[in-house]
């Protein structure tokens, strides 16, 4: 293959000289480096007792959210499962029966809402994909935990809790 | 082939090891089968799909739009350019282009990814080669890079911010600061990483002439990148087809016609002020307007067949998408730049010892997902 351009850089090949050679110089200089470092600023963060703040837009744990009235806004459409990649939400829609209105906001509800955490690849296409700003992907990160059944996110795990919607008002 | 079943004695009385796929120098489930003289390599056979995920067949049942994100889980470490790939590919499809806007962001991040790509391959190198703390200043400097990419694609290693048509989201208005500041830090600790490894005796030794593949050579085995680069092929996709108006940037390729580990390891140091130069000559220059070109909310391809290439932080990537038209793709199929590096380590490691090799897998910067899928 020709070049394509004459812009482009060879690498400079001298030989090395004798200071070079001496194994002691090259370790005294590394040593030097390293030891200066000691006395910048620690790149380190102590971490459980210090946190790193998250993005805005970090794509953690999943929410669901709920309107200003407190209302479940979920109206099981079934977008979010769509637009999934990893196949990770299942639902079942249920019809708000009258004397309901004050839990759901529209006609239709999710019943049943799971997210298996364990095939979630956290790529926010849910997010994107709701009509209704009803799913979220929070700055949490998700925790760890023992068994395969705790991975999978029931409604009641994913619904912001009601007392914390009066805190953000 | 079964390993327990064979003799680890050959009949010519060569000893046959195997490293991996639990080594630390092998950086993941590669595992080779080596056959020994002595201390002295008579033969490589690199044992692939310890993690095979079938990306490609996965593709097919997927849509346009999300296919895309199996590819962050290719070669993971140059995620961003691998989304731009596939991004590319729809977009050649449907005929459109990115706004100008999206195609800058897309070139700032590309650049960014293969800067921290080739921070963690130096930091690693340091390692496998036995010099501990370049590893942690690598770290350092690749951290700051990391919180770029989370302030403003949501995440840290698998970004999952190209979509057809552009980029998922806008800049985050930090962005142009950030990064600035990181350059400048960065220009200032390449210095250092000269300093602490490169004229290293030590480190000099272990490479200069090791792992010898020849110009030839490597175009007949299809090495890619900065390691085809290193054997003095030009190669870089960026120049030879420019996509995302990298001909409208100033940068080198950089060439070097020893084809040894140095030579490699010289041609990643280099392109890392290639990066640093390109993202500072688009960081002020982000054009206005929208981050996204509008498309359809169920992409569908035309019939036919498209290819796009680009030049992910370890070589050349290919994307081949067959399209019937469907809202998913009919066929995928990746040309790894990893796949056909690996290929070439059998050559390059015969007749050295084995701690050669492990100088030659570092320099090589093999990333195991992108050779298995
Ligand atoms: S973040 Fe992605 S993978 Fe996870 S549930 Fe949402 S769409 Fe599915
Ligand atoms: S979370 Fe949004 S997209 Fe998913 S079912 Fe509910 S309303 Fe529809």
């Amino acid at each position: 293959m020709e070049k394509l351009t004459n812009r482009y850089v060879q690498i400079n090949r001298d030989p090395m000289t004798f200071g070079e050679k001496i194994y002691i110089p090259a370790i005294a200089k590394g040593l030097s480096i390293t030891l200066s470092h000691i006395f910048r600023k620690k790149a380190t963060v102590s971490y459980p007792e210090q946190k790193r703040p998250f993005s805005p837009v970090y794509r953690g744990l999943h929410i669901l959210n709920r309107d200003e009235e407190g209302r479940e806004r979920c109206t099981a459409c079934g977008l979010c499962a769509l637009a999934c990649p990893a196949e990770a939400i299942t639902m079942e829609a249920a019809e708000r029966k009258p004397g309901e209105e004050h839990l759901y906001r529209e006609e239709k509800y999710a019943a049943k809402y799971e997210i298996n955490m364990l095939r979630c690849i956290f790529c926010g296409y849910c997010e994107e994909a709701c009509p209704k700003d009803a799913v979220y992907l929070s700055e949490t990160l998700m925790p760890s935990n023992y068994t395969r059944q705790s991975f999978i996110y029931k409604k009641e795990d994913l619904l912001i809790p009601e007392h914390k919607k009066q805190d953000d008002k | 082939m079964s390993l327990l079943g064979e003799d680890i004695v050959t009949e010519d009385g060569e000893f046959v090891i195997n490293m991996g796929p639990q080594h630390p120098s092998t950086h993941g489930v590669l595992h080779l089968k080596i056959w020994l003289d002595g201390e002295t390599i008579k033969r490589v056979q690199p044992h692939l799909g310890y993690i095979h995920r079938s990306i490609e067949k996965m593709s097919e049942n997927l849509s346009y739009r999300n296919f895309i994100f199996a590819t962050s889980r290719m070669d993971y470490l140059s995620a961003h350019i691998n989304n731009e790939a596939c991004a590319l590919c729809v977009e050649k499809g449907l005929q459109i282009e990115a706004t100008p806007r999206a195609q800058v962001i897309r070139i700032l991040m590309a650049e960014l990814t293969r800067l921290s790509s080739h921070q963690l391959w130096w930091g690693c190198t340091g390692l496998d080669l036995g010099a501990v703390t370049p590893f942690f200043y690598a770290f350092r400097e690749r951290e700051a890079i990391m919180e770029i990419m989370e302030e403003t694609c949501g995440a840290r290693l698998t970004m999952n911010y190209m979509v057809p048509g552009g980029v998922m989201y806008d800049i985050h208005p930090n962005f142009q600061k950030r990064v600035k500041d990181v350059m400048k830090q960065i220009k200032n600790n390449l210095h250092e990483y000269f300093e602490i490894l490169t004229g290293n005796v030590i480190f000099e030794n272990r490479t200069k002439g090791v792992g010898y593949l020849s110009k030839e050579d490597a175009i007949s085995y299809g090495v890619t990148g900065p390691t085809g680069r290193a054997s003095g092929v030009s190669c870089d996709v960026r120049k030879w087809f420019p996509y995302e108006g990298y001909d409208k940037v100033q940068f080198d390729e950089i060439l070097d016609n020893c084809g040894d580990c140095y030579a490699r390891y010289m041609v990643r140091m280099k392109e890392m002020d290639q990066s640093v130069s390109i993202i500072e000559q688009l960081i002020d220059n982000i054009p206005e307007g929208d981050f996204q070109t509008k498309t359809k909310n169920v992409i569908k391809l035309p019939k036919g067949e498209f290819y796009q290439r680009v030049e992910t932080a370890r070589g050349e990537l290919g994307v081949f998408i067959v399209s019937d038209g469907a809202a998913s793709p009919y066929r995928i199929k990746y040309r790894s730049p990893n796949f056909s590096n690996l290929s070439a380590i059998d050559h390059m490691a015969r007749g050295a010892k084995i701690g050669d090799l492990i100088a030659i897998m570092a320099t090589l910067d093999l990333v195991i997902p992108d050779i298995d899928r």
